[in-house]
């Protein structure tokens, strides 16, 4: 029985320690340049650290140029990610609660973001995330979406091993039979994914039979189209093979 | 005390002569002393009557090793689990998960409404995650997370006090929880602890 020793932590081994830097608010009076970010660790082998700054400057030009900055505070920035990390996991590597919170670590930022605008806009349906999403302004959507790009914990755990052959045979090759493509064609032969296409290396195994087993049921037509007709090819023992392969993948 | 099939075994292993390693009648009589003898709960002493196996396992090796550190854990069950080996604790945590638990009900009906909308919904704009996420839709929690459901109200507004406001007795929880409570103000634990108290 695995024993946590620290929440504090926010890396893959037990008690790490974050290495975190603050960037000085801009004093008032000057134009706010945009918002500052903190360092946050990229977790692995190796310390890494990872600066993202985004600068975000709107500017209204009327007789004395007065600037208005879409901004939010390095604190705010840093106890939004924090409430995330709640139900995700302290590096985003998912949680097993009631429901499978799913992993955010490593994720592709273009999906992260479109994710959290389907939410929003109710293209994908979930009674949790729809609030949390309303409550993310876009600029916090791109931050966050970063942010969790450069957590690289291990994955949760690989259920179901023994499934892992059967799933990487479809995933590599498909199932022609079936009309099933290889999954690798879009998500990429290690399950990266790419812009919209969202990685799933590493991704809970619950979480993955969820979605492969809910796909339709959980979205609005035009979200993630082209998954439809492979989800409803793949019978219930396909998808959990499926699931076991990808939840291994580093 | 509904007698299933499992209950019946259970007793049986506990109720007849066993080896020396394994449970003894003895103790389980003794944790009746605090939490009754239908181990629904007797304050301070929280119910364990139906609470998760893997939650209540944890907590005998937590209180064990000194790291659930609360000063009720302190004061009453460091000496208590001391006397409780591995072996043992797996089967109280068993027998105790097998009894139906009993609600409480003892909080503020009227906060009954507020304290739901926190459970379930969250409060995104204060950074509350909202509980039904890991507790589950009626707070029976899974795996080593803990039923809550009927917990009584003393109990679940002092721990959600402790790890929140009053700061310290962090380090013994298991992640997320200490952080979970960090946002919630007295009312709304107040809410959450009633709203508890009644959910079955």
């Amino acid at each position: 029985m695995k024993l946590i020793t620290s929440y504090r932590g926010r890396g893959t081994e037990v008690g790490d320690e974050p290495m975190v830097l603050s960037f000085p608010s801009a004093p008032a009076g000057t134009p706010r340049e945009g918002c500052r970010r903190r360092i946050v660790k990229a977790s692995g082998l190796r310390l890494a650290l990872q600066l993202a700054i985004a600068v975000v400057v709107f500017a209204t030009a009327a007789g004395g140029a007065a600037t208005k900055a879409l901004a939010f505070s390095s604190h705010e920035l840093a106890a939004k990610i924090a409430y995330c990390q709640d139900c995700h996991g302290p590096a985003g590597q998912g949680y097993r609660g009631f429901y499978p919170m799913p992993r955010l670590a490593g994720q592709q930022v273009e999906y992260f973001e479109d994710q959290l605008r389907a939410f929003v806009e109710g293209r994908r349906l979930n009674s949790i995330m729809s609030p949390v999403a309303r409550s993310l302004s876009p600029a916090m959507m791109t931050a966050l979406a970063t942010d969790f790009r450069a957590f690289n914990p291990r994955p949760l755990g690989g259920d179901r091993r023994e499934l892992a052959a059967m799933g990487e045979k479809i995933f590599q090759d498909g199932v022609p039979e079936q009309n099933v493509p290889a999954c690798a064609a879009c998500h990429g032969p290690e399950a990266t994914g790419i812009k919209q296409i969202p990685r799933l290396s590493g991704q809970l195994y619950l979480y993955m039979v969820k979605t492969l087993t809910n796909f339709r049921k959980d979205r609005k037509e035009h979200l993630s189209d082209v998954m439809y007709p492979v989800v409803e090819s793949l019978n219930k023992r396909q998808i959990e093979a499926v699931a076991a392969y990808v939840s291994s993948l580093r | 005390m509904k007698l299933t099939r499992l209950n019946i075994a259970i007793l049986a292993i506990i109720s007849f002569a066993v080896p020396a390693w394994a449970i003894d009648v003895e103790t389980p009589k003794r944790c009746t002393v605090c939490h009754s003898a239908s181990f629904q709960g007797l304050q301070p002493a929280p119910r364990l009557a139906g609470q998760r196996y893997q939650y209540l396992f944890n907590q005998l090796s937590d209180l064990g090793l000194h790291r659930r550190d609360d000063p009720n854990a302190k004061l009453f069950m460091w000496p208590v689990v001391a006397t409780v080996n591995p072996q043992t604790a797996r089967e109280l945590a068993l027998y105790l998960s097998t009894i139906p638990p009993v609600a409480a009900e003892d909080g503020d009906a009227e906060l009954i409404a507020s304290g739901r909308k926190i459970y379930q919904e969250g409060m995104p704009e204060a950074n509350v995650v909202a509980c039904v996420a890991c507790h589950g839709p009626n707070a029976e929690g899974v795996g080593e997370i803990p039923r809550l459901g009927g917990l009584a109200y003393p109990y679940l507004r002092r721990r959600l006090e402790q790890w929140g406001r009053q700061g310290g007795y962090n380090e013994a929880t298991r992640p997320p929880m200490p952080h979970v409570a960090s946002n919630l103000s007295l009312k709304q634990i107040e809410a959450l602890a009633s709203y508890l108290s009644f959910v079955k």
